[in-house]
């Protein structure tokens, strides 16, 4: 038997889990695909309804999750294979190679510099770049670089400038292999393709973006240096448009990504207080404002002299150098169009790409939304129908970063529960059977 | 509330979005507004004053509604409902039921004998599946392609392209009868049923399994509204654009003429055939091909869907769309409009000669190009 608990995903619901857990002194071992722990939070601008910068509530947490006694941190790695049952999961991590060693690295940043290629980064979703040899954003934990093997050249200019010696191309993904109590899913989401919506522009048209995309535009650390712009303009009319891949069949999304409303009506707080001549116009179905402080917020924003119409956006297209967005007023009953220079696309949560493959290799179910499937909505919303494997956060459906810290304790208690008593180590040798 | 259309439709279920109305392409400009339709049917008691209104005629069955509804509801068959029930009760346009009574008589809507069916094909040496030929892949040929004579230059030019590759293909000659597609989208779901076992059977007698079409009308209700016993449907342009990638059909001509493509509803958005007809136009040498902005799924409809050959749009529907579309492809500089219908064919080249503009801008099937660019210059 084992004490210890895997925490996969290093988001707010993975981190927030892991100290939970790691605070009562078990031993915890969190895995992070990303060169980073930190997840999407960390790359907004803002958080609602209280407009706090989430690098402020979270980088904390990044510090506290990689100095942690009790946490053995592990990113840019991944579950290769699970066996085993509560109590005692066998666990098998991919290492995957950076290429350059983390031991060694200092975080000085020469490599990246010395290093030749550029590629769209994808903290700034594609908005800025990135060299090769690259951290994902500077208050990255570790704070070390990696190397991306398939936009590398090779030309080794970072070995020479690198005074750690830390670069090794010859490096290999390594393997290790640790015995688990009780493991949480905190593997988080995706953002709806918002190109599978063709009639919306996005993709075809620089000027339709994600509201994701405005984040990083909005963020002081972002690509522009905190300005809203497209083409290096300040958009005069902004047209944002909810439900992008929610609420929506003919897409295959029938649920409610629950954080768009609140997110768009945030988003259309940054235009207006950024360029406050600016007409903001939000086209919804619903609005959604049911959280605590929610609904006021939505009214404040209103306040801010931000239009909503009741209408969902059929068609993008454009005339001369205007975007044209066409709606209908469904309270008036008349067809508008709005000329806008910026469209934004409340672009909904879906599953993980990876999440399917983690649902065989661990042998939990997954729900019909291609979420992890909770043992009961109401009453179990942290259990994943198998005994010692629970859910946090979005892992488990789309929900807002209050309730994903919610349900992230919720799964440590769980997992604490599961393995309370039981003795060992993680790093003890595991059994094969 | 209107039990039977809420429950046939699934109006209960529709959340008011405006999806639908905000992407029909009638409604900008005329009185169809197709959202607030399904409240009144759902809502109203007055069913059949709202039946009788002229606007239910404008729908051209486009199906941006359906295919973008978020819920899942088929609006434009709601509308092909009130016109079956206009039908039933006899209460139709005059234009509509001529069209529907030619079909019955003539088995083509404008009335053309059933005898001149197969007249475009006199002099070509088709061959012929009812006069005892024999050939792997039947060429069916349409309404419109077979008599009006702007469409049968299309249809020559694809017989005569098929016949220089010495492809295996016949036609159904004067058997061969209305396909049924536009009838049934103006409530004729009778006659419609008709027709289908018609052809069926006749699909049956020759032993059709392979079927090519002309007209992306005939092509859809084929592929999805026929009980097609798993016969394969083509449109015209997959098998020509087939044939180029396999090298089979080659260019010695060229054309030098700024080109752009407008897709056809029922070739693009309804059924996923983008690429084929962009890739035809490409192959031929010379042509330098532009797309218009609202293209592919964004495409804007031409108005000549759903019976639209037929019915005057209402009083107060605004300038027809091909008049829009042809401003916007003078304006971006094409020589050519292409196309793969005939129904966008005549309707965008009428809107050409209502706009004067016939000096600087031509209609073409995209067959039409590929018969001129094979033939060496
Ligand atoms: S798109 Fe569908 S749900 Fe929305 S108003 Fe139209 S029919 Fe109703
Ligand atoms: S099929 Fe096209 S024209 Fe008819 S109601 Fe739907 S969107 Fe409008």
């Amino acid at each position: 038997m084992s004490n210890a608990v895997l925490v996969i995903g290093g988001g707010i619901a993975g981190m927030q889990a892991a100290l939970d857990v790691a605070n009562t002194g078990h031993k915890v071992v969190l895995v992070e695909k990303a060169p980073s722990i930190g997840g999407h939070m960390l790359q907004f601008s803002e958080v609602f309804p209280t407009l706090d910068c989430p690098q402020c509530i979270g980088t904390p947490k990044m510090t506290e999750v990689s100095a942690h006694p009790n946490i053995e941190l592990m990113t840019y790695s991944e579950v290769e294979s699970v066996s085993g049952s509560i109590g005692r999961f066998n666990v098998k991590i991919r290492k995957k190679s950076r290429f350059i060693d983390a031991a060694r690295c200092t975080g000085c940043g020469e490599c990246a510099i010395a290093c030749p290629i550029s590629v769209p980064s994808e903290w700034d979703l594609a908005l800025g770049q990135r060299k090769a040899a690259y951290i994902p954003f500077p208050q990255a934990v570790p704070a070390v670089y990696t190397i991306d093997k398939t936009a590398c050249v090779e030309c080794r200019k970072c070995e020479k400038v690198c005074d750690a010696a830390a670069i090794n191309f010859e490096a290999e993904d390594e393997f290790v292999e640790r015995v688990i109590g009780a493991i949480i899913l905190a593997t988080g989401y995706e953002v709806f393709d918002a190109s599978l919506k063709p009639e919306l522009g996005y993709g075809t048209y620089p000027n339709v973006i994600t509201g994701y995309e405005l984040e990083r535009l909005d963020q002081a650390g972002g690509p522009t240096g905190g300005k809203i712009e497209v083409n290096g303009k300040e958009p005069q009319n902004v047209v944002f448009i909810q439900c992008v891949g929610s609420r929506d069949k003919s897409v295959g999304v029938e649920y409610c990504s629950r954080v768009c409303c609140m997110a768009t009506a945030k988003q259309a707080h940054y235009v207006r207080h950024k360029i406050p001549g600016a007409r903001v116009t939000v086209c919804y179905i619903d609005i959604r404002a049911f959280g605590k402080r929610y609904e006021e917020f939505y009214e404040r924003v209103q306040g801010e002299g931000v239009i909503y119409r009741r209408g969902v956006v059929s068609e993008v297209y454009k005339r001369d150098d205007k975007l044209v967005v066409r709606a209908e007023d469904t309270l008036l009953g008349e067809m508008f169009e709005e000329e806008a220079d910026l469209v934004v696309l409340a672009a909904g949560i879906v599953p993980g790409k990876a999440t399917v493959e983690l649902a065989e290799k661990l042998n939990i179910p997954l729900g019909p939304d291609g979420f992890f499937l909770e043992n009961n909505p109401k009453l179990a919303a942290m259990e994943s129908g198998v005994p010692g494997i629970y859910l946090a956060g979005c892992a488990e459906g789309p929900k807002d970063i209050s309730d994903s810290v919610v349900q992230a304790g919720a799964a440590a208690f769980m997992a604490l529960l599961a393995v309370v008593g039981a003795e060992g180590e993680p790093d003890r040798e595991p059994v094969r059977s | 509330m209107n039990l039977v259309f809420a429950e046939k439709y699934d109006l209960f279920k529709c959340f008011q979005c405006g999806k639908c109305s905000a992407g029909c392409p009638v409604l900008m400009k005329g009185p169809l507004n197709i959202r607030r339709l399904i409240r009144e049917v759902l809502l109203r008691d007055d069913l059949v004053s709202i039946c009788q209104r002229s606007e239910i005629w404008d729908c051209t069955t486009c199906q941006a509604c359906t295919l973008r509804c978020p819920r899942g509801l088929r609006p434009h068959e709601l509308l092909m409902g009130i016109r079956g029930s206009l039908v039933e009760a006899g209460k139709i346009p005059e234009t509509v039921s001529e069209a529907l009574e030619n079909v019955f008589k003539q088995g083509n809507p404008w009335g053309w004998p059933r005898s001149k069916r197969h007249e475009w094909a006199a002099d070509l040496g088709v061959k012929d599946l009812t006069r005892g030929d024999r050939a792997g892949r039947l060429l069916f040929v349409g309404c419109a392609p077979a008599y009006d004579p702007r469409v049968q230059s299309v249809t020559r030019a694809l017989a005569g392209t098929l016949l220089s590759l010495k492809a295996d293909f016949a036609i159904l000659g004067n058997e061969e009868t209305c396909c049924g597609s536009e009838v049934r989208r103006m409530g004729e779901e009778g006659l419609f049923e008709m027709l289908a076992e018609d052809n069926s059977r006749l699909f049956s007698k020759y032993n059709v399994t392979d079927i090519m079409t002309i007209s992306p009308h005939c092509y859809n209700v084929f592929k999805n509204e026929y009980q097609n016993g798993g016969r394969q449907v083509k449109h015209y342009t997959q098998v020509i654009s087939g044939l180029i990638g396999e090298g089979k059909l080659t260019f010695p001509g060229k054309l030098e003429k700024v080109v752009t493509y407008h897709d056809p509803c029922y070739l693009g958005k309804q059924n996923g055939i983008f690429d084929e007809p962009r890739n035809i136009i490409k192959a031929i040498p010379g042509i330098n091909f532009i797309e218009f902005d609202r293209s592919r799924e964004r495409s804007l409809c031409c108005e000549g869907g759903g019976g639209r050959m037929f019915v005057e749009a209402s009083p107060g529907s605004g300038e027809r769309l091909a008049l829009t579309r042809i401003a916007d492809a003078v304006k971006m500089g094409a020589d050519i409009v292409a196309t793969a219908c005939p129904f966008c064919l005549l309707n965008l080249e009428d809107a050409v000669k209502t706009a004067g503009c016939e000096d600087k801008i031509q209609v073409r099937d995209i067959m039409e190009l590929v018969a001129e660019a094979i033939r060496p210059a």
